[in-house]
């Protein structure tokens, strides 16, 4: 009776699963549950203390929680952490001169009854104090996704080790907002706008005791309206938890905190508590009706401290990886709708790669081999010009040698011509004085025979 | 001693009898120890005018401070901006005139408003806005002073501007530190502590120590009190001296009047207990007001008029003078070169701006270029007469 049943069963589910295949809209839920029958235990098995299990082994672990404080120089982030967690984080005091936004993360051991925590908290420095504040949340969206980048990375890896891997991904992000009493400023509203997909924001008022009441309501109310009407999605404490749903919606509508932060204690009855002394009263930080303090602390501390890491993990990092994945060209289905598994994709992309650096090594080479043959013809022209101009000074050479020869001729001539009638010269010079001398003679010779 | 100063005595009731006379006459009355009251008299007839400019990030508390110091309310009905319509916002500069009166004193008081400094996501040269509002009152005061008709100046001039430092951080900020070395030479600058009610004393007094130190690292001439004079009651040089010691004031502002002690006072309301803006051992708001009213609101408007004013008209003539001078050096060497008379043109009143200085200086060049060509020329004439 019982093999039967399980056959009909077994038979049901695969018919089931083929008219699914087909595209057949069925109801799956209900068949589920009808195929996994609940079952009333008749005696204590004692599977009850799982949970009890699950928290030693964490316990032993450890716990890792990380917070980042984002607020401008001074408006009391160092204070706000020593307060929230009793100790002294030792801190210097930050310069408004710094040139850009900068991160500094801390890591701290602490421990309370046997539970261990390895808080890190990292600090904005010099962020709102540049003239332009335009690439100020860069460093910060920067940061976190280094975080998850890391995280990925560790995943992703062959031999990796995720029980021993030091989460430095950010959990909590307090956006300190100063209390000038009117309404968010430009740079808290872009900087929160880009951080709202990545981290769990929790926007505080810093330095509240110097909003009264009044102005405080308001100053809250406007804030919020900013927040939704700009589509920011700042952290909401869970309510789907029956035990502490309650008191996480009633501070849902008291968002955001606004705090005080104080190390130094004041003595107040007969106690020491925590407070500011000014000369028109003390303010003290534990005091609900002072300030919101206790409220934050519980909140995110007390209650949701484990929250806040699960939505890091699930929603989060989770949306990161998608993103990044998709950006390396994963995907969950191929062009035709069809899943499609990591490896696949993988050996397709590398298919992809070594396509593609072929063709980069063809064109490096065309590229290559059309340049030479550029220097080729270049140099032959500078040859053939060469050749031309040698040529053309040949000819010149033979011109002006020419010239010279034919100088040089008419130089002979004119010398000939001048020795000739050099000589014609000095002969009729000879023949005039050899006539001139017997005319002489002839004169004498006839003055003589006058004589006679 | 006694013998010598009777023989003086003698010597003198013998020789100059006229001079007893008029030591006499002297002790008469002469009248003009009036003065002082007929200078209040004509000044109360006059009346006042003041001009101050606020400045600083939005909420620091500037409007609520200017209306606990004049104990009006100035700003109804003003529409704030939200954070989204302030990521790209440029400043502006609003002015508000009321005329008050007390005790037959008037003083017609201007407010100048500068809403979205510092308030933009890039504040890259945000001030200058407001250093050519102020340009342009100076020059507006110094066309009227040259012009022919003098009976109705009216003086726009900024005769102080009150700049409100967040006391969120540790100091100055980049932004305060520009904004101030930007106007400390054209206008008094008296910078505040805004909204001092976050801070304990002991942070207020490291507050102002490290104020007071940058501002001399950086070298911003802020309004400085006058020395009193060494034949001043001890009190009022204590006070003095307090006062100097002071600065920056730290000051908180209400607009809201409560119950402490038994009386209504301005003030704000904590569930830990009340501010008192006028209480002296929970801020400085008394000595800002006294200071900025009561004592040096003359000495301000004197500053403003002998020390900012005239430094803006100097170089404003000297401006002139350099264009008029390079004007008159171009045509004189072009009358030397072509015996040419021409007359020297008379410049407009107005600043010159840069392009024409560029063009000014472009000729300047030509002109000793073409000059030395002709010194050239002319020697290469004279060698070949020799």
């Amino acid at each position: 009776m019982c093999r039967h049943s399980l056959l009909v069963s077994t038979v049901f589910d695969l018919a089931l699963v083929t008219r699914a295949r087909a595209g057949v809209d069925v109801q799956r839920h209900a068949t589920q549950e009808k195929s996994v029958r609940p079952l009333s235990l008749s005696g204590h098995v004692g599977f009850d203390g799982l949970p009890h299990q699950l928290v030693n082994k964490s316990t032993c672990q450890g716990f890792c929680f990380n917070i980042l404080c984002i607020g401008e120089t001074g408006i009391g982030k160092s204070t706000l952490m020593n307060t929230l967690f009793n100790t002294n984080f030792e801190s210097c005091e930050s310069s408004h001169f710094e040139p850009k936004v900068k991160l500094s993360a801390k890591t701290y051991d602490l421990q309370e009854g046997n539970v261990r925590l390895k808080l890190t908290i990292v600090n904005t420095v010099g962020f709102g104090d540049q003239m332009n504040k335009q690439q100020s949340y860069q460093h910060i969206v920067d940061y976190i996704d280094t975080q998850f980048e890391s995280y990925l990375q560790e995943e992703l890896k062959i031999k990796r080790s995720l029980h021993n891997y030091h989460d430095s991904r950010i959990h909590a992000c307090l956006y300190f907002i100063a209390p000038s009493g009117h309404s968010l400023k430009s740079l808290d509203l872009v900087t929160m706008k880009k951080l709202d997909s990545k981290v769990n924001i929790i926007p505080v008022i810093a330095k509240a005791d110097t909003i009264s009441k009044s102005e405080l309501q308001k100053f809250k109310l406007k804030i919020m309206s900013e927040l939704v009407s700009n589509g920011v999605q700042i952290y909401q404490f869970p309510t789907d938890d029956e035990t502490v749903s309650s008191i996480n919606s009633a501070m849902n509508g008291i968002l955001p905190f606004a705090v005080v932060g104080s190390t130094e204690e004041v003595k107040i009855g007969n106690k020491m508590v925590k407070a500011r002394q000014y000369p028109w009263g003390v303010v003290q930080v534990e005091n609900e009706s002072h300030c919101d303090f206790v409220k934050l602390r519980e909140m995110l501390i007390g209650v949701n401290m484990e929250d806040l890491r699960e939505q890091t993990h699930t929603q989060h990092y989770e949306l990161y990886r998608r993103c990044k994945l998709e950006e390396m060209g994963f995907k969950d289905t191929d062009p035709e709708s069809k899943p499609v598994s990591l490896q696949e994709t993988y050996e397709f992309k590398r298919q992809e790669f070594q396509g593609e650096l072929q063709r980069r090594e063809e064109e490096m080479r065309q590229s290559f081999v059309q340049r030479v043959k550029e220097k080729e013809m270049e140099l032959k022209e500078k040859e053939r010009e060469l050749q031309s101009r040698f040529e053309q000074l040949k000819r010149l050479h033979q011109e002006e040698k020419g010239k010279l020869e034919e100088k040089r001729q008419s130089l002979e001539d004119e010398v000939n011509v001048f020795s000739n009638k050099k000589a014609a010269a000095e002969l009729l010079q000879g023949q005039t004085f050899n006539s001139s001398n017997s005319n002489l003679k002839k004169d004498k010779d006839r003055k003589n025979s006058g004589f006679m | 001693m006694d013998a010598i100063m009777l023989q003086e005595k003698l010597v003198e009731r013998l020789l100059c009898p006229r001079v007893r006379t008029a030591r006499q006459k002297e002790k008469q009355y002469v009248g003009f120890a009036t003065l002082p009251n007929q200078v209040h008299r004509k000044s109360v007839k006059k009346g006042f005018d003041f001009t101050l400019m606020v400045a600083g990030e939005s909420g620091m508390g500037k409007s609520t401070l200017v209306n606990s110091l004049f104990l009006t309310d100035l700003y109804k009905d003003r529409k704030l901006l939200n954070a989204e319509e302030r990521i790209n916002q440029t400043v502006e500069i609003i002015k508000h005139t009321v005329d008050i009166e007390e005790k037959g004193v008037k003083l017609k008081l201007t407010i100048v408003d500068t809403p979205g400094f510092g308030d933009a996501v890039n504040n890259n040269q945000c001030w200058k806005p407001i250093t050519d509002y102020i340009d342009q009152q100076f020059e507006q005061y110094f066309r009227d002073e040259s012009g022919l008709n003098r009976k109705n100046i009216q003086d726009n001039r900024v005769h102080c501007c009150l700049y409100f430092i967040p006391p969120f951080g540790h100091g100055l900020r980049p932004v305060d530190v520009e904004f101030m070395r930007a106007l400390h030479e054209k206008v008094n600058v008296v910078p505040l502590i805004a909204k001092a009610d976050c801070l304990t004393p002991n942070e207020i007094k490291k507050l102002k120590d490290r104020i007071r130190e940058e501002i001399e690292r950086f070298g911003i001439k802020v309004y400085q009190f006058p020395e009193c004079d060494s034949d001043e009651d001890e009190e009022f040089k204590q006070m003095d001296k307090e006062l100097k010691e002071c600065t920056p004031f730290a000051v908180i502002g209400s607009n809201t009047v409560v119950e402490a002690r038994g009386q209504r006072v301005r003030g704000r309301l904590y569930p830990w207990g009340i501010v008192e803006v006028e209480n002296q051992s929970h801020c400085d708001f008394v000595k800002l007001r006294n200071m900025l009213i009561r004592s040096h609101m003359h000495d301000l408007k004197d500053v403003t008029c002998d020390v900012h004013y005239e430094n803006y008209r100097a170089q404003c003539i000297q401006e002139m003078t350099r264009c008029v001078c390079v004007c008159v050096h171009a045509r004189a060497k072009l009358a030397q070169d072509n015996r040419m008379e021409s007359p020297i043109p008379i410049l407009p009143l107005s600043t010159p701006d840069a392009e024409t200085e560029k063009l000014i200086k472009m000729k300047d060049e030509e002109l000793k270029r073409m000059q030395e060509m002709l010194n050239k020329m002319q020697q290469q004439m004279h060698e070949k007469d020799q």
